[in-house]
């Protein structure tokens, strides 16, 4: 699509998109946003790109090649399920752990959780980036 | 390649074919030791737990029958790989050959040893599997890979309704150990489930041991080199379903079912395939078939309860696998030797391969049932044992008369005549007398048939008696093997079969073309089954024609058909109560909202414009994401309103490829209304019987109270999303990616040309 203004404006409301995906997904376990969540918003910054400016232009953005993403992604879930079974623990079970926890402050908590949504997140947002670009480019 | 290279080759070889040799003769010495405590009666069992809460162990179970079992496999097994290290050394499959061969020892050691049907099966499977792999090993051959594949089709098939009587079984006395099956084997044989237990697993033992009618994958499974044929085709594999039928026979035996089926089968078996090892001029299907005879009459005799017939079963079962193998592998040498297989042309050898014609001649004698050979005894117990059947001995007998005078027949045939009767032709090869590693397990196992004639209290005690005592319980009921019981009726039925035996041998050349004169007019079980499997080829591509026609209309409508049909049906039967809607506290926004949806709704469907549906679709979505807010469900409606986006993006980038709506689907969407209406209909039929009843607020509940404390997340849809639901999230991602990468895939196939 030949358009100045939708251009222009392409690069600030990707990048913004991008970020506020980023937002959702590690907000997700409090408030309304998570790994799916965060992935659709990621992969509509990149489809906006994509129109804007052309799928080969995306890809270039992009770097990486988005079904190798969603497959990474995967793998990543994968892990975060596995960990548990160096603490003795059955398959996908939540192992949390809290950086520099005190007696009064609960620190900073990290889990298998987060990372398996972090793969949720980049599952889909390959997979949908995946469909897209192949419309896009093959019809 | 140059000599040292060979050198080491050979080598490798002959360390790589001495060590299973070893390896199975420690096996053999280790079930050695534990002959004294099974023959004071003592069994052993050990194992350790596998699937415990499936009742599904790794137990194993050591007493007469298996231990007999046990002892001929591991103890031809060490015979048949000395006999492979020379014989097979030379294939570039050698190695190969002899992991298969050794896998195939422990998975048939499995089997004879398993208590937990279901171990057993698996290792049942496990020799299917392998014996797959040993007929087929002249994979290049087109027989190689038919005669494999029709062993495991049929053997599988049978595997498989054997696998379904094990788990009636399971439910039937709540057990698959065998060893408490057989303790309920009353509450078994009155239970209703008797008769499809049985003759599911019969189906099983039958097609293994290649019982008539599904006698025919056996001969052609001869396709395997000879050590397989010896091995695992005579001695031992194709005895799986007899073992298992002895196995079972404390618990099944006694009922008119098992008595007829055993009988008739086992009969038919024995009498049908004696003549035609008879016909047959290879020496190696010869004896192919006359291992089915043994089957057959082994079968035969697990129909019966009696001591005599039971102690005839013991006895054969070792006598054969003495005698089978040694001539199996004798047939090996020849072949080897003089590169010929046919009866016809053989001839004389007994000059060049002085060994291999006498221990050749042992084995035959103890075939036939001369004495002192232990084939002798055995044909003695298995007369009195014929005579002794709970039903029609005369015709039972009969049929082991024929059976034992033809096999008398082919004993000579195939043991006599190519080495003492003078023929004059030539043969391919120059005959050699056979290496000593290929003598040495035919000569071992002829001798024991001898020895064990003159001395059979050496297996009476210890093997016999006890397999006895494993079939009817107690070990009195053994009878005791003797060379010489009188004069009685049995020994003048010897000597009937050897009359009868012998003047079928001198008339066997001329009998030989009227046989095939009769057969030839007869159509084969094998022929019918390639036929039937081609035919179901053909149902499989037809029934594939018709369900996968490509058209994408019609795979929704099928699909949506099958759900409305279920639903229907389902809310039908179960009498579902409907709640009318409680229409007292309704909004105007909420009614707005569903006009709105409804609306929507309707212009998609019947619109001429993609544009429009499209805009509409885009409403109606929103509209259900309205609602979603409503019901204080964000994370739901920002997805749904994120998949909306994407789906107007994505249709976006499809209309320019699609083609008008009107001319496309106007004559069927009457009917596609009529599916829609009543999907829809049905749906909303089960919200409202769902709603007659009061919430169960249990699942919320625990979420509600389980999410902050055990999940540390105040998101309840996202924990359970990736904490208490983790597993169904990951199958659900990874379904996505399937997704994404099998559109990706197809997109890039059918890149439409003018655009390249």
């Amino acid at each position: 699509m030949n358009s100045v203004i939708l251009t222009a404006g392409t690069r600030y409301l990707a990048g913004l998109l991008l970020i506020f995906s980023l937002y959702m997904l590690l907000r997700g376990h409090n408030e309304p946003g998570g790994g799916f969540i965060g992935g659709l918003i990621g992969s509509t910054g990149f489809i906006l790109f994509a129109i804007a400016c052309g799928t080969e232009d995306a890809r270039t953005a992009l770097r990486v090649p988005p079904q190798t993403i969603a497959m990474i992604g995967l793998g990543i879930a994968l892990i975060a399920g596995l960990i548990s079974i160096f603490f003795a623990d059955p398959f996908f079970t939540g192992q949390w752990f809290f950086l520099g926890s005190t007696e009064t402050e609960k620190g900073l908590p990290i889990s298998t959780v987060l990372i398996f949504d972090i793969g949720v997140y980049l599952v889909v947002f390959g997979s949908v980036l995946t469909l897209v670009f192949a419309m896009e480019e093959e019809i | 390649m140059d000599v040292p290279n060979q050198a080491a080759e050979w080598k490798t070889n002959i360390v790589a074919g001495l060590f299973p040799v070893f390896l199975s003769a420690l096996i053999f010495s280790w079930f050695l030791t534990f002959i004294p405590s099974v023959a004071d009666g003592v069994s052993t069992r050990f194992g350790i737990d596998w699937i415990p809460s499936l009742g599904i162990s790794l137990s194993f179970f050591i007493d007469g029958l298996s231990l007999t079992f046990a002892l001929l496999i591991s103890g031809i097994g060490t015979l048949v790989f000395l006999y492979s290290s020379s014989y097979i050394k030379n294939h570039h499959h050698f190695h190969r050959f002899l992991l298969y061969l050794f896998l195939f020892m422990l998975s048939m050691l499995g089997v004879v040893l398993a208590d937990n049907l279901i171990s057993l099966f698996v290792f049942w499977e496990l020799t299917t599997i392998t014996s797959y792999l040993l007929i087929g090993f002249s994979h290049e051959t087109h027989k190689g890979r038919h005669s494999a594949l029709q062993a495991l089709l049929i053997t599988g098939a049978g595997a498989l309704a054997m696998l379904a009587g094990f788990i009636l079984i399971g439910l039937t006395v709540n057990s698959f150990e065998l060893s408490e099956i057989i303790l309920e084997a009353d509450t078994l044989r009155a239970h209703e489930l008797y008769a499809p237990i049985l003759l599911l697993i019969l189906f099983g033992t039958f097609t293994k041991s290649a019982q008539f009618p599904f006698h025919f994958w056996l001969p052609n499974a001869m396709a395997a080199p000879t050590p397989v044929s010896s091995f695992l085709h005579s001695a031992t594999m194709v005895k799986a379903g007899v073992y298992l039928m002895a196995r079972l026979h404390p618990a099944f035996a006694g009922t008119d079912l098992w008595l007829w089926m055993l009988t008739i089968f086992g009969a038919t078996t024995a009498v049908i395939s004696s003549i035609l090892a008879f016909r047959q001029t290879d020496l190696k299907l010869a004896l192919a078939y006359t291992t089915l005879m043994a089957l057959g009459t082994l079968t035969l005799f697990l129909g019966q309860e009696s001591g005599y017939a039971m102690t005839a079963f013991a006895t054969f079962l070792i006598v054969h696998s003495l005698y089978k193998a040694a001539l199996f592998l004798v047939v090996g040498c020849v072949d080897n030797a003089t590169g010929t297989r046919d009866a016809n042309t053989l001839g004389g050898l007994a000059k060049a391969m002085p060994i291999t014609a006498i221990v050749a001649a042992l084995a035959a004698m103890s075939m036939a049932g001369f004495p002192p050979f232990l084939g002798f005894i055995g044909k003695e117990l298995k007369y009195a044992g014929a005579l002794g059947v709970a039903s029609e001995p005369i015709l039972v007998a009969g049929a082991v008369l024929v059976a034992n005078s033809l096999m008398f027949a082919v004993a000579a045939i195939v043991a006599f005549r190519p080495f003492w009767v003078s023929s004059k032709t030539t043969y391919p090869k120059q005959p050699q007398e056979a290496p000593f590693a290929m003598l040495a397990g035919p000569i071992i196992l002829a001798s024991l048939g001898i020895l064990f004639g003159i001395y059979p209290d050496i297996i009476e005690k210890t093997l016999v008696a006890p397999t006895v005592a494993s079939l009817l319980g107690n070990i009195e009921q053994s009878k005791e093997l003797k060379l010489w019981a009188g004069v009685n009726l049995p020994l003048i039925l010897s000597i009937c079969t050897v009359i009868l035996g012998l003047a079928l041998y001198l008339q066997h050349q001329k009998l030989r073309p009227a046989l095939d004169g009769i057969f030839a007019k007869l159509p084969t079980f094998d022929q019918g089954w390639d036929k039937f499997l081609l035919k179901f080829k053909d149902f499989a591509a037809w029934q594939t024609r018709v369900q996968q026609s490509g058209n994408l209309h019609q795979y929704m409508f099928v699909v949506f058909f099958v759900v409305f049909a279920s639903l229907a049906t389902t809310t039908a039967l179960k009498n579902a109560i409907f709640k009318p809607p409680d229409f007292s506290n309704v909004t105007w926004l909420g009614v707005g909202l569903v006009l709105l949806i409804i609306g929507a709704a309707i212009i998609t469907t019947v619109t001429a414009s993609r544009i429009t549906a499209m805009a509409t679709l885009g409403v109606l979505g929103i509209g259900v994401a309205i609602v979603f807010i409503g019901f204080s469900a964000p994370d739901v409606a920002i997805t749904q309103l994120l998949v909306e986006t994407l789906i107007v993006v994505l249709v976006a980038i499809a209309l320019l490829r699609l083609p008008n709506l009107e001319t496309e689907a106007g004559q069927r969407r009457p009917l596609d209304a009529i599916l829609a209406i009543s999907v829809g209909s049905i749906v909303t039929l089960i919200l409202l019987s769902v709603l007659s009843l009061p919430l169960d607020r249990r699942v919320t509940d625990f979420f509600e109270q389980a999410s902050w404390p055990e999940a540390f997340g105040r998101n309840i849809v996202n924990v359970i999303l990736v904490d208490f639901r983790a597993l169904d999230t990951f199958g659900e991602i990874a379904v996505i990616v399937i997704a994404a990468l099998s559109a990706y895939a197809l997109l890039r196939t059918t890149t439409p040309q003018s655009k390249k």
